[in-house]
């Protein structure tokens, strides 16, 4: 691979790499002073608001940690995003054998049906969904919201692996169908083994915007011990209107555990929530 | 293809099934019924009379009439700065990371970051910063530069403009990479063959990386678009269902949200109402797409 770098040094590289520590400074800067003042009273805040605390006391998240049940929150965003991704993958993957492997009647107007789901979007819903699972009983139920995020990102699932195992080699497939393998084997011996980083991108590209969607369960949810982060993060705040510190340890505990997996898989995380944007 | 035989028609189906039901009960069905609920007078959640039009003409009349109008232009504004500004600012910082300057994976991973987190804490961080009394930059503003007062959130002339901004924090990285992948994907001789004709570095931007970004572009500019009109988190988070301050942070679908559910202002819903405002906003973002979607792919052939 050539460098197509300029020069190094010029004036022009050096603008374009001060324009990339700039940026990086924007970003990060925000985020540290979160951190930081997460350590601190809120007189300390307000003597000081961009130094160092004074002694890197969790007080405030010891205070966050008792009051805002913080931890029902992470498990019940944990059991929520999970649930939902269990079957947008096992569903997604079975649809995408099918539609990428086989031809049958209705092959074209199920795929047209898929990709008319990726156009909906989520605000057309809301009503009809909300009075739908009341009617279900299956309103102010973790396993409601789970149901609704994954028909929400199976088209996009479905979508992603018909594309996948589409390209496929067919041999493989005909090797197996000659030794005598059957439908379900070829599919999950086979073929699933061979698409498993794909389904790796789809479980991004969907678990991200449930993870962080507060939309459905401030609708969808009202019991305060099934609230998710997002959601629970809102009712903290509303309740520690003027405690700077603990405020900033609640948004930092809340930020944590995604930014966590974050810092272990980036670039994972940056081409799956790309991939329906960036061909490859 | 001969048709195939019955046991591998039986194994199709069970394979398309569960993902097809789950979409059309919990995504399908609910979409065809959204467009209905505008035709009906609603009582709180349960359906009343059928009203044909009656909701979309009151939406095209006062006082609904300058409401709508009015969050449609905070969409149509987010729309255009995010558009110019954000894109342009992923350009920029795209093409630097174009040339693989050393830290070039950091610079991606920390320009990534916003991006994974929810907008509940984007907005709630930038909320605790900007504080009237206690936030860091109103203190800084006040201690250092000297201001009489600083609270950007709570003044309608510039809450939609801080709020926008906020966004951009948030989003940038997305649209960078969307960039940097157009960029790498053309090949280097066409670059190196330029250099060798005497190309300089502007020349090499505007007339190969630009027009080459094409479909990149296209893809943006589509999903800008989508989010600005459909633009509802920030908003929300930072001024509630009303969009405060003075209904300066007002989106399209603040006020389907409003009319549906209602706000702390007035807890009496019009579903019927809100239900044309949602179909109204889709009809917008579905018409939008297509349109620009054809026009810009139209240019990228020229291109």
């Amino acid at each position: 691979m050539i460098t197509r770098a300029l020069k190094a040094h010029t004036p022009f590289s050096m603008l374009l790499m001060g324009l990339l520590i700039l940026n990086t400074v924007v970003v990060l800067a925000p985020l540290g002073v979160a951190v930081i003042s997460a350590f601190k009273t809120t007189g300390e805040i307000m003597a000081s608001p961009f130094a160092l605390p004074s002694a890197w006391a969790f007080d405030n998240f010891v205070k966050v940690w008792s009051a805002g049940r913080f931890d029902r929150y992470i498990l019940n965003s944990i059991i929520v995003t999970l649930g939902a991704e269990i079957i947008i993958l096992v569903t997604s993957a079975m649809a995408g054998y099918a539609l990428g492997r086989f031809k049958f009647r209705f092959h074209g107007a199920i795929y047209t049906l898929i990709l008319m789901g990726l156009m909906v979007p989520a605000k057309l819903l809301l009503v009809p969904l909300f009075i739908q699972l009341k009617a279900m009983g299956l309103l102010n139920s973790q396993f409601g919201l789970i149901l609704v995020y994954a028909a929400g990102g199976i088209p996009a699932g479905v979508f992603i692996m018909t594309g996948f195992f589409r390209a496929l080699p067919d041999a493989l497939e005909g090797a197996a169908r000659i030794d005598g393998a059957g439908e379900w084997t070829i599919f999950s011996r086979i073929m699933l083994p061979l698409v498993r980083p794909q389904l790796a991108i789809v479980a991004i590209y969907t678990a991200i915007p449930i993870w962080n969607d507060f939309l459905f369960p401030m609708v969808f949810l009202s019991s305060p011990e099934l609230k998710t982060i997002p959601q629970g993060l809102s009712v903290f705040f509303g309740e520690h209107a003027v405690d700077m510190g603990a405020l900033f340890a609640g948004l930092t505990l809340a930020a944590l555990p995604l930014v966590l997996v974050y810092l272990l898989l980036s670039e994972q995380f940056i081409k799956g929530l790309t991939a329906g944007a960036v061909k490859g | 293809m001969s048709s195939p035989p019955l046991s591998r028609t039986l194994w199709i189906a069970f394979f398309v099934a569960p993902a097809l039901a789950l979409m059309a009960i919990f995504m399908l069905a609910p979409a065809l019924a959204a467009f209905s609920y505008a035709l009906y007078d609603w009582k709180a959640f349960s359906r009343g009379d059928f009203v044909g039009f009656k909701h979309f003409i009151r939406l095209a009349e006062p006082p609904y009439r300058g409401m709508f109008l009015a969050a449609l232009g905070h969409n149509a504004i987010t729309f255009l700065v995010k558009l110019t500004i954000q894109n342009g600012i992923a350009l920029l910082i795209a093409y630097a990371l174009y040339q693989r300057p050393i830290g070039a994976r950091f610079f991606r991973g920390t320009l990534f970051l916003p991006v994974i987190l929810s907008l509940v804490i984007v907005g709630y961080l930038w909320q605790l910063f900007l504080h009237p009394l206690f936030g860091p930059i109103t203190l800084f503003m006040m201690d250092i530069v000297g201001l009489e007062q600083f609270a950007p959130l709570g003044d309608s002339r510039f809450a939609l403009a801080t709020t926008i901004l906020m966004s951009i924090w948030r989003n940038v990285g997305f649209p960078t990479i969307v960039f940097l992948a157009g960029m790498n994907a053309i090949p280097d001789e066409i670059i190196k063959a330029a250099r060798i004709d005497g190309a300089n570095d502007w020349q090499i931007f505007r007339r190969i990386i630009l027009p080459n970004l094409g479909p990149a572009f296209t893809i943006i500019v589509i999903l800008t678009f989508i989010g600005a009109f459909e633009w509802f988190d920030l908003p929300f988070v930072i001024g509630g269902a009303t969009g405060n301050p003075a209904n300066s942070l007002d989106t399209m679908a603040l006020m389907f949200f409003r009319l549906s559910f209602g706000d702390t202002s007035s807890p009496v819903t019009d579903v019927g109402l809100g239900g044309a405002v949602s179909v109204v906003l889709f009809a917008i973002v579905l018409a939008g797409s297509k349109f620009g979607a054809d026009y810009l792919r139209k240019r990228e052939v020229k291109a």
